[in-house]
């Protein structure tokens, strides 16, 4: 058994937060530069070459890649081997979150009831995934998650028999209705299987595959490499104003699912794509 | 496509000469504004009350800063996605309003708007907040403090980059430029 205080978890939660929002992965920055390499269009060269320094920009001064500091969503494997002592669990994280914004000054985006829409000024609540796994340790990630791509994303239930072309189908639609919208050039998860709630979830752990890794499975890579070409060949592009770069990556994600059901999820991750782990 | 180097507040003139695609580079007085503050206006608008700031012949930024760091004028800052301010743009344009700053594509009613009013719907890029928030040089809470992120702010603003998305004479600048890349992969 090994004891964790829970201040730990809120101040990593913070910290976190912050370091999320002002360093953009990578793999993220890579997947920009071999965009601009491609890119035909004029102008989506542009906005590739501006976000490219617009992450340059944020890392050197410490400030966040993009305004809007997104929902905290927030990952964690909880080994079974451990302890919490010194208060919950659950309030150790919505505090880190607040303690995060408020210190890392990024905005605060979440109203405390979706139809009277006031403000919380913390950025709380948070949105807890939490995952009980072997070990002694705590891995936590955070995805601060912006809310004009997640406004694009969709779910639905497919019959069975349309199968792989009706999933692409499906994601294409998708992707078309969300076009400039969702502020691209886009991460794109999608989640096939599972249920209602399990399809949207796994779509969602799918956005934060690092760019350019492909599903372990041949004949989901496939559909992934697939669906990248499609999606690069409507046209939308960076920020939807032409190009051949309207997505970076395409990752999939699947579960296992009922002898009715072909459940499938999108969800779009903007060109903000920012997460970070940290393992206590 | 043209390039200008302009000086807010905006002439009718200047507004015909501007087409899709166009840069301006705009300095001056702006006002941010963005859904909670348009639900608001629309309402006294249609009720025939005062706006609580004139915003005739004034550009509107869709936006919702970061709080500043000590030292800085604002926090990170870019545009939110514009059609989302669809909804209320219309009434907001037949009151005077003569363009607006969005990103992302929006819908005919704006499309029809901009040529009913002889105004425009600017783009300017998503997320480049670190960038576009060193083209703001000073920033006031002018009314609906109470709605934090997004209050109406007025900005001084030098040399911002825009992109003219949707012109006087009906033209769409996402329609046109994707229409060139579709199938060109």
């Amino acid at each position: 058994m090994r004891t964790i205080h829970v201040n730990e978890i809120k101040d990593t939660v913070a910290n976190l937060c912050w370091e999320a929002c002002y360093y953009l992965p990578d793999d993220v920055i890579n997947g920009f530069k071999k965009a601009e390499e491609k890119e035909i269009s004029p102008l989506g060269k542009s906005i590739l070459n501006q976000l490219i320094e617009n992450a340059e920009v944020a890392a050197t001064e410490h400030m966040p890649y993009c305004h809007d500091t997104g929902l905290a969503i927030i990952y964690v494997e909880v080994g079974q081997d451990v302890h919490f002592i010194g208060g919950t669990f659950q309030d150790s994280i919505h505090e880190g979150v607040k303690k995060g914004y408020s210190e890392g000054f990024l905005r605060k985006s979440v109203v405390g009831d979706p139809l009277l829409r006031v403000n919380t000024n913390t950025n709380t609540p948070a949105i807890i995934h939490t995952d009980i796994v072997p070990g002694d340790q705590v891995k936590i990630t955070v995805l601060p998650k912006g809310g004009g791509s997640e406004n694009m994303s969709a779910m639905k239930f497919l019959l069975p028999g349309e199968g792989v072309e009706g999933v692409k189908k499906f994601v294409l639609e998708t992707i078309e209705a969300a076009g400039g919208k969702a502020c691209p050039p886009i991460m794109v998860g999608v989640g096939i299987g599972g249920s209602f709630d399990k399809v949207t979830g796994i779509a969602k752990e799918a956005i934060m595959r690092e760019v350019g890794v492909y599903h372990h499975e041949p004949h989901i890579a496939q559909l992934e490499k697939e669906l990248l070409e499609d999606i690069n060949k409507t046209g939308i592009g960076p920020q939807g104003l032409g190009g051949i770069n309207t997505a970076l990556s395409v990752a999939i994600e699947t579960y296992a699912c009922h002898i009715t059901a072909l459940p499938v999820a999108v969800n779009i991750q903007c060109h903000a794509a920012r997460k970070k782990t940290a393992i206590i | 496509m043209a390039e200008y180097h302009w000086t807010t507040p905006l002439t009718n003139e200047q507004i015909e000469k501007l087409h899709v695609g166009d840069q301006v580079f705009l300095t001056g007085t702006i006002y941010m504004a963005r859904d909670a503050a348009h639900k608001r206006m629309v309402g006294l608008l249609e009720e025939n009350k005062p706006l609580p700031v004139d915003l005739r012949d004034q550009i509107i930024f869709y936006a919702g800063p970061c709080p500043p760091k000590p030292g800085q004028v604002i926090g990170p800052t870019a545009p939110t996605t514009a059609y989302r301010m669809d909804p209320y743009a219309s009434a907001m344009y037949e009151y005077g309003v003569k363009g607006t700053i969005g990103k992302g594509p929006r819908g005919d009613t704006v499309k029809a708007s901009c040529e009913k009013y002889n105004t425009v719907s600017f783009a300017a890029i998503g997320g480049l907040s670190a960038i576009l928030s060193k083209c703001i040089q000073a920033v006031k809470v002018v009314a609906y403090e109470d709605l934090g992120p997004e209050a109406i702010r007025e900005l001084e603003i030098k040399e911002f980059p825009l992109l003219v998305a949707y012109d006087a004479y009906g033209k769409d600048l996402y329609e046109q430029e994707i229409s060139k890349y579709k199938n060109r992969l």
